[in-house]
């Protein structure tokens, strides 16, 4: 049975959490997170639930507020964006590889400077390499099921994990939702019962000694085959949820990409405004497809380079920067998973949406149509662009794209 | 096979830092919601600063809606502070078979000679009934009800019924602000006038 | 996978780490014998000693065994041979001399 409501992504997760119940949130508020431990300490204040609330003076304490607890054998939460992720940054290193199953509810917000409280992926991008699992969402419903799906996988393989929402474009915007039972909730996450932790009397446990260079590099490739083991349980997980709710998930949404002549690959709530550029543009017969990544860590390399060889030519979109000179994070790797695979097709990058910038449908048929040119002219042309940019050489919205109509 | 398009009725809300744009603006969601509609409200958000323009908007749909971005051609436009009319563009993109909806004591031929709108514009004193009902200015009820009727987004029957139930709800502590909103809400239903 | 102290050593593959490197039992390093870093060793005078115990605590190796209130000789399977028992020492019932090894 579900709940038909309408609500916030904010609110979403506060409401996936009140159904959990955990045992400690160690959080400090920064836009646009704030809202998620302000729900929950009303939750707590109204005696919803028993958590126990750890109101600290940083990030970088609320992080290690969610370590100390998870290391005693807690089911430690927290929320953060933007600032509140890059104070944490250290810890987030430590928790991974202490492999602490934290849960965090990451409000994807773009990183100063300029100074900016809107949406990009710059913050959680950042964090790409610190070893936690990354799932991102495109709306409140699946933030909401992602975060339900969150503790069954990070708690299984013991590693810490993000359940990233876009600011304010699903943290604040009010939509439908269907929201599970408490009690199906209760019985799909189910109840932390580490096999060791720090206070257990009759099994003493060391956590976080130092690792001098002899064991250093071993416990390093024991974390990254850590990740490599959350694939399958990503997946038994989102098998499982979708027996329960229906509603299907895995690393990634392919949309009408079988019969695609080219495609986007796109991260986020953009991806549900490229979904209706594609339909659009089918209705119009162009054969146009998308794909949405909801599992950047780890990063199924092998799915998406499959998905991708349907097309001829793909473009990758990233919401956040990575002054490499050679593309954004998800270009880099997306484009990569391609290199030992004849055939594969054209793929270029787009820099889109940095510090809340919109992507409308109209941006994407612009991007549909220099995919048909590459398509047409076997030529990639730049393979690193923006869009929604101004620039001064393109008009007011900037294609390079333009440059193949001289 | 090409789907069949969702198309969604779009709606640009106009007002200032701290006046009840956005509040509106989810209290239209919520009307939709409870009439069966699939919804979004959501406001465009930047440093907050009492007094400053804002925006906000709603979609309202019969299917789940993708699209993420903001509103450029929206169906209507509501302007809750009419002071706004000399600082902002209000009326960008709004579809001429829309409709402008604003709070103002002006008729819509007063209002036509400030704003270059061809289509239709619904006016509504929302502060003189919010004071006459509710003893204070309290402009959102109002706003919502001529939205309502000028859109026509929600059937106006259940419109009301959901309304009554929702201010039972919101106002339990306070039922004397029941029948005041709800007074003001079956006055801006009439009171509103479209020219 | 290799839980216990001394069963973690240098030539352990990645697959016998512990999940986060933990340690399966608490105060592991009595298994350090830091005592081979020693190149000074301080010297028990019992019949000097009044046992006032003031050298005991300022052990940083808790290499100074106290048992029914009375200290006992030193731990040297641990002591580092820092000398700071030596300094402390109101009695001068410490010797502080080159290790013979």
């Amino acid at each position: 049975m579900s709940k038909r409501d309408r609500m916030s992504g904010n609110e979403a997760v506060a409401i996936a959490m009140k159904q959990i119940n955990p045992d400690v949130m160690g959080a400090f508020p920064i836009t646009p997170s704030t809202e998620i431990p302000q729900y929950y300490s009303q939750y707590i204040a109204n005696g919803e639930v028993d958590t126990e609330f750890v109101a600290v003076e940083s990030e970088h304490s609320a992080m290690s507020v969610c370590m100390g607890a998870s290391a005693a054998g807690a089911r430690a939460v927290t929320a953060t964006s933007s600032a509140g992720l890059a104070y944490m940054w250290e810890l987030l290193y430590v928790a991974a590889s202490q492999r602490l199953p934290i849960t965090m509810a990451v409000v994807n917000r773009a990183l100063t400077g300029p100074i900016n409280i809107n949406n990009d992926h710059s913050d959680s991008m950042g964090a790409r390499d610190s070893g936690w699992i990354q799932i991102y969402a495109e709306s409140n419903q699946e933030v909401y099921d992602n975060y339900i799906q969150a503790m069954p996988i990070s708690e299984t393989i013991r590693l810490p994990i993000m359940i990233c929402q876009d600011g304010f474009i699903t943290s604040h915007g009010v939509s439908n939702i269907e929201l599970m039972e408490d009690e199906e909730v209760k019985e799909f996450v189910g109840e932390y019962e580490p096999d060791n932790y720090l206070l257990k009397h009759d099994n003493p446990l060391a956590v976080g000694p130092y690792g001098i260079s002899p064991y250093y590099m071993e416990a390093k490739r024991s974390q990254a085959q850590a990740m490599k083991d959350a694939m399958p349980i990503i997946m038994d997980v989102a098998k499982r949820f979708e027996k329960v709710t229906g509603r299907k998930y895995g690393f990634f949404e392919e949309y009408m990409i079988d019969d695609a002549d080219v495609a986007l690959v796109v991260i986020g709530s953009s991806a549900g405004t490229g979904k209706e550029a594609v339909d659009r543009l089918r209705a119009e017969g162009k054969r146009v497809g998308l794909i949405k990544l909801r599992v950047f860590r780890p990063f199924p390399r092998q799915q998406l380079a499959e998905a991708m060889l349907k097309v001829k030519a793909v473009a990758i979109m990233d919401k956040a920067e990575s002054f490499s000179n050679s593309g954004g994070p998800l270009f880099s790797e997306a484009r990569s998973s391609l290199y030992d695979i004849p055939n594969k097709p054209y793929c270029i990058n787009y820099i889109y949406g940095l510090g809340g910038r919109d992507i409308t449908v109209e941006d994407y048929y612009e991007i549909f149509n220099d995919l048909f040119i590459i398509h047409d002219t076997d030529d990639a042309g730049d393979i690193y662009r923006y869009v929604g940019v101004r620039d001064s050489r393109f008009g007011e919205r900037g294609f390079d794209h333009r440059k193949y109509e001289d | 096979m090409a789907k069949r398009l969702n198309e969604a009725v779009e709606i640009r809300w106009h007002g200032r830092g701290g006046q009840g744009a956005k509040t509106a603006c989810l209290l239209l969601a919520d009307c939709a919601f409870n009439s069966g509609k699939y919804v979004q409200g959501f406001p465009e958000y930047g440093p907050e600063r009492q007094g400053a323009p804002i925006t906000a908007y709603n979609r309202i749909t019969d299917e789940h809606y993708k699209v993420h971005s903001n509103i450029y051609k929206p169906d209507y436009v509501v302007v809750v502070d009419e002071t706004l009319l000399k600082s902002v563009d209000v009326t960008s993109g709004l579809k001429e078979n829309g409709a402008l909806i604003i709070n103002t004591k002006k008729s819509p031929e007063e209002i036509r000679k400030i704003v270059d709108y061809p289509g239709r514009i619904g006016v509504i004193d929302a502060e003189k009934i919010s004071m006459e009902t509710l003893g204070k200015n309290f402009p959102n009820t109002p706003m919502l009800a001529a939205v309502v009727k000028v859109s026509k987004v929600i059937d106006q029957k259940k419109f009301v019924e959901d309304m009554q139930e929702s201010f039972e709800h919101k106002f339990r502590r306070k039922p004397q602000l029941i029948e005041g909103n709800m007074k003001a809400l079956v006055k801006a239903l009439e009171e509103v006038k479209v020219g | 996978m290799k839980t216990r102290a001394k069963d973690i050593n240098e030539k352990i593959t990645w697959q016998e780490i512990t999940v986060g490197t933990e340690i399966y039992e608490p105060a592991t390093s009595v298994l350090v014998e830091t005592g081979d870093w020693r190149v000074m060793i301080p010297i028990w005078k019992q019949e000097v000693c009044r046992q006032c115990l003031i050298c005991a605590p300022f052990c940083p190796d808790s290499s100074i065994p106290v048992k029914d209130g009375k200290r006992l000789d030193f731990d040297f399977v641990h002591c580092k041979g820092c000398g700071i028992c030596y300094k402390t020492c109101p009695f001068d019932a410490i010797d502080f001399v080159k290790e013979d090894k």
